[in-house]
């Protein structure tokens, strides 16, 4: 990719014999929301580091702005870090945390005051100049760490689970402050990730990783929707994953019955995985469904009902927000279009196999 | 209150041997042989041999504890950027002879350090000059040193692990270079670990008088060896506890000094 801000070539690492990274490609946009999102040990933190210095890669090149940088510490990179817990030096007041990069480059008073009362306003934390880190809450340390990190005026910003440790209802907050901090700056974010939600909540583009490899890549709607394996369909999500039959393009076959969808190529006969969401799956009368069966649990999420119902020795996930007792009849009819077809991995190696490009 | 129970062993422990103890060198420190008031042997440090022996002693305390830290500093960085287990094996190795009893290390170091003794025998097979430090100053210092060190690491050491690494790479990711990073976030935040080694180390090493009876040969008087005379020798109790106040003194400043630096009692909870 040739306008790319940043390209990961060929990075391979491994820690004490074992391999965290393959072979990883990825190139990254100017001005992109790009989330590395996967379970712990997948190597998304790893890649980050490389990305910021602190780990060299064994092999392959890190190419920031068409230099390569792989060798540059992480003080000679144009680019910032927003570390998990938040890092703050707790022996320096907000201010002087703040102006600690720009006094490293010799910046002159004025400027350093300036950029600090503009960071603070822009991270909603307006007179805690004087303030220290300790005294701070969660959500206000991990503002300032925010404002530390872009006074520098970095082309790049690299957040590393900074939203990890906090509760629920201030890291929704903070996912909003994040999108408006980034459209305000014009600055690239790379954001790493094990919390699907906030991967599709503030992302321009989502690359799925695990085992040290890219599942896939694309935007939150593109890889919660189109799920190119049973690992992305799993992990983002909840899902039903089906082994099925192709029995010709737009026809498969689901636990017996057949089923019409979209997709076309996969040949005939074709042992396949199929995903359905949860709210996908619609509960009809039983003379109405593809499939008959019978509803054994029923939870009340809030903003819908979880069903559970076995039919044809499958336990399908629904979605509703129409209720079905427990017990009830029902079929279950699916729309074309919702079912999405997947190759089944022939082995478990290939099911991490990369899928990028 | 069951808890306050369980306290009582040491505080009756404590009793006898700290604080009765203490009175009575206060007692016999204030008090000449006829048990009247008397502020004469704390007057008498001034005398040109008492002051001679405490400036002496707060030199070679103070050349130590330097040497200490210079040493100590390097080393511990070195333990915390260790893993676990490589760790636990090197401290291992470091501690090991601080099961020994104290004297016979020092002892130890008198018979390698004898004009007879194994180094020259080794230096003098080799037809290298002869080491001759024993009975002078550097030889005190030196067994300072190698019976001290070990409580300059430990406290330096622990403020060091519990520092987050991501905190020295934020310095990093921010512009500092490796020495910037250590200028003005390491040291900084290593002081109160660095005040209670130097605490550690200073006060043991302005008191001590068998390191400098051992490996000075009797020829290089300390304070601690005075007071240690007038007790075992001239049996001059009052005036080797009044010798004892102002050496109290001293060890209060910097006791002082560290209980301030180091607020939090992390340290010092060692």
């Amino acid at each position: 990719m040739k306008n790319a801000l940043v390209n990961l070539e060929g990075i391979t690492k491994s820690f004490d014999g074992q391999m965290i990274l393959d072979d990883l490609n990825l190139y990254i946009k100017e001005n992109e929301f790009l989330t590395l999102l996967g379970p712990s040990g997948c190597g998304k933190t790893t890649t980050l580091r490389i990305l910021g210095g602190f780990e060299k890669p064994d092999k392959g090149h890190v190419i920031f702005e068409g230099q390569d940088i792989t060798n540059l510490p992480p003080n000679k990179r144009n680019l910032n870090t927003v570390f998990q817990k938040y890092a703050l030096f707790t022996h320096m007041d907000i201010a002087e945390n703040i102006a600690f990069g720009l006094k490293i480059k010799n910046k002159s008073k004025a400027y350093i005051n300036d950029k600090i009362r503009y960071a603070l306003k822009l991270v909603n934390l307006d007179g805690y100049e004087h303030r220290m880190p300790d005294s701070l809450s969660g959500g206000q340390q991990q503002r300032i760490a925010i404002a530390r990190a872009i006074v520098n005026e970095p082309k790049l910003l690299l957040l590393d689970e900074p939203l990890g440790a906090l509760d629920l209802k201030l890291r929704q907050d903070m996912q909003y402050e994040l999108i408006r901090l980034k459209n305000e700056l014009g600055i690239t974010f790379i954001y790493v990730t094990h919390d699907q939600e906030e991967a599709l909540t503030m992302s321009d583009t989502v690359v799925v990783m695990n085992q040290g490899y890219i599942q896939q890549i694309g935007t939150p709607e593109n890889v919660y929707n189109e799920p190119e394996n049973a690992f992305v369909a799993d992990f983002i999500g909840d899902s039903n994953i089906i082994g099925a039959t192709m029995i010709q393009d737009r026809l498969v076959e689901i636990l017996g019955a057949r089923f019409a969808c979209v997709d076309e190529g996969f040949g005939e006969n074709k042992p396949v995985d199929v995903v359905i969401r949860p709210e996908d799956v619609e509960l009809v009368s039983p003379d109405e469904g593809v499939i008959n069966g019978t509803v054994t649990h029923l939870i009340f999420k809030g903003v819908h009902y979880e069903m559970e119902v076995m039919a044809n020795g499958f336990e399908w996930l629904v979605q509703s927000t129409r209720m079905q007792p427990v017990g009830t009849q029902v079929g279950i009819r699916v729309a074309p279009f919702n079912i999405q077809i997947m190759n089944k991995p022939e082995s478990e190696d290939e099911e991490a196999v990369g899928v990028n490009e | 209150m069951n808890r306050k129970l369980l306290s009582a062993p040491y505080l009756f422990w404590s009793a006898l041997f700290i604080l009765v103890p203490l009175c009575m060198v206060f007692y016999y420190g204030l008090t000449d042989k006829t048990g009247a008031f008397t502020l004469e042997n704390i007057l008498a440090i001034a005398t040109p041999e008492h002051s001679k022996a405490l400036w002496e002693a707060l030199k070679l305390a103070f050349v130590s504890t330097v040497i200490c830290l210079l040493l100590a500093y390097p080393l511990a960085m070195i333990l915390c950027g260790m893993n676990s287990h490589k760790d636990s094996f090197i401290v291992l190795i470091f501690i090991l002879p601080m099961w020994m009893n104290f004297l016979l290390r020092t002892m130890a170091w008198q018979s390698l350090l004898e004009k007879t003794g194994v180094i020259n025998g080794i230096l003098g097979f080799l037809h290298l000059p002869s080491l001759n430090i024993i009975n002078t100053p550097a030889a005190i210092v030196l067994g300072m040193v190698y019976n001290f060190l070990p409580f300059m690491v430990l406290p330096i050491y622990n403020v060091l692990v519990k520092i987050d690494k991501n905190i020295v790479n934020a310095a990093r990711d921010l512009g500092a270079n490796p020495f910037q990073t250590f200028l003005k976030i390491l040291l900084p935040l290593s002081l109160p670990g660095i005040f209670s080694g130097i605490t550690m180390v200073f006060v043991p090493a302005l008191t001590t008088f068998v390191i400098s009876r051992v490996l000075g040969g009797g020829k290089i008087l300390l304070i601690g060896n005075i007071i240690e005379e007038e007790f075992t020798k001239t049996d001059n109790w009052n005036l080797g506890s009044g010798l004892s106040i102002v050496l109290m003194l001293f060890i209060i400043f910097n006791m002082v000094i560290s209980a301030v630096t180091d607020k939090d009692g992390e340290v010092n909870a060692l």
